[in-house]
């Protein structure tokens, strides 16, 4: 239908930055991550699995990674928790609003990851709002120090962050479950409660999975908030990585880190794609 | 939550006891637009009621607040004695066969079924014997574990009717449900739907777009139009004696004829027969089929009577073959166009002697085809 020039011109540039910016460093990231660092400080090309045997039998990098993954499950939690009554009241309950509503939950994303992370901080400070807050109606009488720099922090950030990345799946696979299923259900004689739980939850488990993927996903990866927020307990996997591309100048044990959460994640995401094909019907 | 504080029935607004469903004065408006307007229906039980309307006309409508999605504006709906339109659709002992069916994508054809019997919370024993009794009655046993997405569409209708009897509700509401399949499936279902409901002795009320359906399988037709019911009738008799001319031109084709009445005598054009009613303009309605070649070559009118036959002579302008009858137009000496439906055959030259009885010309009441407002 198209002429092949034409066909050329669309499809080799999308290409070749794939390649470029994705492939290539992804590549050069597998080297890295079978190569060593000489006591000299140089990067040794000799090829061995030794960075990869650090991660496994050092406790601080696989208590690290533990530690992120339960972060990044509270935060999954959490944002489902939030995300699913929203994306369920939006579709259908909020009759006329739900534009309106909708534009109010998509919002927050176009402010930036820093400011709100920031606002935390001072939310959440010694000094912050919810301290002055707490010990000016005498709830306390000194400020609390475990809202700040503790998982605690990061959990909640990362929530905030993230809820509308679950909200916005669920939402979606909501909206596309026939309203006529609901009526057929209510006509068979379920009350709306057990309509929720027979038909409504069942048709969304493909949106309550991608967004779990999501949530779990990008906050496993962040390094921001536990920079910003979390203090020594609340450090996570990708701030090791950080330290090791920079200050600590251990490239390979850093590749050997990546290439093992890129595995980690794409097998997670495998296998909620293959969860959500059983659990769709349309 | 619906109240149940409802007063004591009056006598006055009693049902009579044979009927099942009583729809008094209900009217529904979406904001300014009027969709129904004091519609008043009783129902017995039993009874095959078919809803017959053009699209727009209010009849899924009338259906929804039967089943309880709507809430009607105004007026009342009773079923066997007791308020039926405060009730929330969970708690209606109505059950809806949907237009697109509405399977639960998400369960098997059986649980499908099963699921008003689940909800019900009959024992499990219970609902795999009703549920298997269900599917037989529909032919559809073979398919109790597939999914919905497997079966044609025929089939998924068939599990949608099966998963409403089962519950054996007192009233099944049918929303269009052959209009999506294909015109020899769709005869056939026809057949069975009828069958199956003389069987299980269930009123039915299908709402239809389809005059020809309406009349195959009704026991009473009401016609709805704009919102408000035009005649309510069983098939012959709305079929034979048309209320209106909008009845006779939607339930099958008519003539219908302006004439003019004089002392006992409607003038249109050419034709002239017999009539009891006073002076004055009246519309009637002649069905095609009622007009036959004439037998004798006489062109005598014959005196005015109640039996008489009319003559007329008419010019053949088109001849339509239909199988087993052709369809003709005709022009009639004074100029007036006819629609009549013969026997198939090929018809002479020249001009055609033509003839019908006077009792078969009805009088209808004229409808105005302009918006209400």
């Amino acid at each position: 239908m198209f002429s092949r020039a034409y066909r050329t011109a669309i499809t080799v540039p999308p290409l070749v930055w794939v390649a470029v910016f994705l492939l290539v460093p992804y590549l050069l990231m597998f080297c890295y991550s079978f190569w060593s660092v000489s006591e000299a400080g140089t990067i040794v090309h000799s090829w061995n699995l030794d960075n990869y045997h650090e991660l496994l039998t050092k406790p601080v990098y696989w208590e690290t990674l533990l530690r992120s993954m339960w972060i990044a499950a509270r935060v999954t939690f959490f944002s489902m928790l939030l995300g699913y009554p929203l994306a369920y009241f939006l579709s259908f309950h909020a009759g006329g609003k739900k534009d309106l509503y909708y534009q109010l939950v998509i919002i927050p994303l176009w402010v930036s990851y820093l400011v709100r992370a920031y606002a935390w901080k001072t939310i959440l400070g010694t000094d912050g709002v919810l301290n002055t807050l707490l010990q000016y109606v005498h709830l306390t009488n000194h400020p609390l120090d475990f809202l700040l720099y503790s998982p605690f922090a990061v959990v909640l950030t990362l929530t905030h962050i993230y809820t509308p990345f679950t909200f916005l799946p669920i939402y979606a696979s909501l909206e596309h479950i026939p309203r006529n299923l609901v009526e057929a259900s209510h006509d068979l004689g379920a009350a709306p409660a057990q309509t929720f739980w027979r038909v409504i939850l069942p048709l969304s488990i493909p949106g309550v999975l991608a967004g779990a993927t999501f949530a779990f996903v990008l906050s496993l990866g962040d390094f921001l908030s536990p920079l910003l927020l979390g203090g020594p307990s609340g450090i996570m996997i990708s701030n090791i990585v950080v330290s090791l591309f920079g200050a600590a100048y251990n490239w390979p044990l850093g590749a050997a880190i990546s290439l093992s959460m890129l595995a980690l994640v794409l097998a997670l995401i495998f296998f909620s794609e293959r969860l959500e094909k059983k659990w769709s019907f349309h | 939550m619906a109240t149940t504080s409802e007063p004591a029935v009056a006598s006055s607004s009693q049902p009579n006891v044979a009927s099942l469903l009583s729809i008094r004065s209900v009217a529904k408006h979406f904001g300014k637009n009027i969709v129904l307007r004091d519609i008043s229906l009783e129902i017995a039980e039993g009874e095959f009621l078919t809803i017959l309307g053009e699209s727009g006309s209010g009849k899924t409508t009338l259906l929804r607040i039967l089943a309880g999605f709507e809430q009607s504006t105004s007026g009342e709906v009773w079923m066997s004695g007791e308020r039926l339109d405060t009730e929330p659709p969970y708690r209606r002992r109505v059950n809806t066969v949907f237009q697109s069916y509405a399977l639960f994508p998400h369960m098997t054809v059986e649980q499908n079924v099963g699921y008003g019997l689940a909800i019900a919370k009959r024992p499990p024993a219970e609902i795999d014997t009703r549920v298997a009794e269900a599917l037989a009655k529909v032919k559809m046993s073979a398919y109790a574990k597939s999914k919905p997405s497997k079966i044609s569409g025929g089939q998924q209708q068939r599990i949608a009717l099966a998963r409403a009897l089962v519950n054996r509700p007192r009233l099944l509401l049918l929303d269009e449900p052959l209009s999506a399949l294909d015109a020899n499936l769709r005869r056939q279902l026809q057949v069975e739907l009828k069958a199956l409901q003389r069987e299980v002795g269930i009123t039915f009320i299908f709402v239809t777009h389809d005059q020809e359906e309406a009349m195959v399988m009704s026991d009473r037709i009401a016609l709805l139009r704009s919102g408000e019911l035009e005649q309510v009738a069983s098939p012959r008799e709305i079929y034979n004696r048309p209320a209106t001319s909008y009845t006779a031109q939607f339930i099958g084709h008519t003539n219908l004829l302006q004439a003019d009445i004089r002392h006992g005598t409607a003038t249109c054009g050419a034709l002239q027969w017999p009539t009891s009613l006073p002076d004055g303009a009246a519309l009637f309605s002649l069905r095609p089929e009622c007009i036959r070649p004439a037998i004798t070559a006489s062109a005598t009118t014959a005196s005015p009577a109640r039996d008489a036959t009319v003559r007329f002579r008419a010019q053949l302008r088109d001849q339509a073959f239909h199988g087993a009858t052709d369809l003709l137009r005709v022009e009639s000496d004074g100029g007036l166009i006819l629609t009549i439906r013969t026997a198939s055959r090929d018809l002479p030259e020249g001009p055609l002697e033509f003839e019908f009885s006077a009792a078969d010309a009805i009088p209808v009441r004229a409808t105005s085809f302009e918006e209400k407002a």
